[in-house]
């Protein structure tokens, strides 16, 4: 099955694993991903603000560029995932955004927002099924404790992302589940890491980020796992706590057998 | 810095698309809201001086660039007010004024270590600076 794949820029520099390792088991999945060829960065947070047209462009662009394919639109950087879905809900429900919107692009047919956002933890759930996943490990990560950590972007607002339940999400640990670990639940799954207040304020985000080491240590976790590089970044070098943080593709990698020395 | 452009509280509610008269200050939002300590007016308080018209007040708190946009605050309003929208449409109003982006490109040299992500970067200039 072919899907369009939106990698976006962290992906292609300081994030090569959680794309890398995300290529090669989707390879091994039997999931082909095509990456558009001139994609735009989503700029990383969503536009909130009614009258911002030019901020939500590079993403329509990149919609727009798949439903020309008839393809779903595959994202792994949750920030990107983000941005793209909700900006996709705008065109769909928001007649003023859309217009606007297409008053700027002037594309062969106006885009309302056709393409269907899908997350890569998505894809694994709703289109290859963890029982199938399951069955395709070949090195299962048995006795290891990972925990899940969610963040903000994948989650909420819950009923625009439509992602799992924003309060009490299993999907990633149903993931972990499946490639043979033993998923490990804390407090501090879906609190804010502190994202972009590290440059900011670094005092604060360095207590989100120990905040939710401690939680998960306090839990008995010896691993945990993220969609996000920016929370990777942040709960790899903001805490006093230590985990290894790593991008849940490449534990996938891993159990698929398909891991590659970067 | 004095601001250029009067802002009114109809500016700010037709930016963020939020009705705030739905607010009843039960003050969820700012419960739910991580980085409460540092700020100096919360997300409730956002949407009642947003209803009283107080506009420069909001424009001139620090809450504006210590929001970390996590939706905690939406997520968890019982009445859809959605917190996180006020609060950037005030970030609005005062960024897109001449002189008053909060961080400049120069700034950024001296931040930067080596694992830092190109997203931390571009996340904060588009919530920054305009």
């Amino acid at each position: 099955m072919n899907y369009s794949y939106y990698p976006g820029c962290t992906l292609k520099t300081k994030a090569k694993e959680l794309d890398i390792y995300g290529r090669l088991s989707a390879a091994k999945l039997g999931i082909i991903l095509e990456e558009p060829e001139h994609w735009q960065c989503c700029g990383g947070v969503y536009p909130q603000g009614e009258d911002e047209i030019a901020t939500r462009l590079s993403s329509i662009r990149a919609l727009a560029a798949a439903k020309e394919k008839g393809q779903d639109l595959i994202t792994l950087c949750s920030a990107c995932h983000h941005v793209l879905k909700r900006v996709n809900n705008d065109m769909k429900r928001n007649a003023t955004i859309c217009q606007r919107a297409n008053n700027y692009l002037q594309l062969d047919t106006p885009y309302r927002g056709e393409t269907e956002v899908l997350h890569y933890l998505e894809l694994l759930r709703d289109r290859i099924g963890f029982d199938t996943l399951k069955s395709a490990v070949v090195n299962p990560l048995k006795g290891v404790n990972i925990a899940a950590y969610y963040g903000c972007l994948l989650l909420r607002p819950g009923k625009e992302m439509g992602f799992d339940d924003p309060e009490d999400p299993c999907i990633i640990e149903d993931f972990i589940r499946a490639l043979g670990a033993t998923p490990v639940k804390y407090s501090q799954r879906n609190e804010c890491c502190g994202g972009y207040l590290t440059l900011e304020n670094k005092g604060a985000a360095q207590k989100r980020a120990e905040a939710i080491l401690s939680s998960a240590a306090d839990a008995g976790a010896e691993m945990i796992v993220t969609a996000c590089p920016l929370c990777l970044y942040n709960l790899k070098n903001n805490a006093k706590t230590k985990i290894p943080v790593k991008y849940f593709t490449e534990v996938l990698a891993e159990a698929l057998g398909v891991k590659e020395e970067l | 810095m004095s601001l250029t452009n009067k802002v009114t509280a109809e500016d700010v509610l037709r930016i963020s698309g939020v009705d705030a008269s739905r607010c009843m200050q039960c003050g969820k939002c700012s419960g739910a809201c991580p980085n409460y300590d540092e700020m100096d007016l919360h997300p409730h308080q956002f949407a009642a001086l947003l209803r009283k018209g107080e506009v420069e007040r909001l424009m001139e708190s620090n809450a504006l660039y210590q929001c970390l946009s996590c939706f905690a605050c939406s997520q968890r309003c019982p009445r859809n007010v959605e917190p996180a929208k006020i609060i950037e449409a005030v970030r609005l109003t005062v960024i897109r004024q001449k002189g008053r982006n909060y961080m400049t490109a120069d700034r950024l040299p001296e931040k930067l270590d080596e694992d830092l992500p190109q997203q931390a970067l571009v996340s904060a200039m588009r919530k920054y600076s305009k």
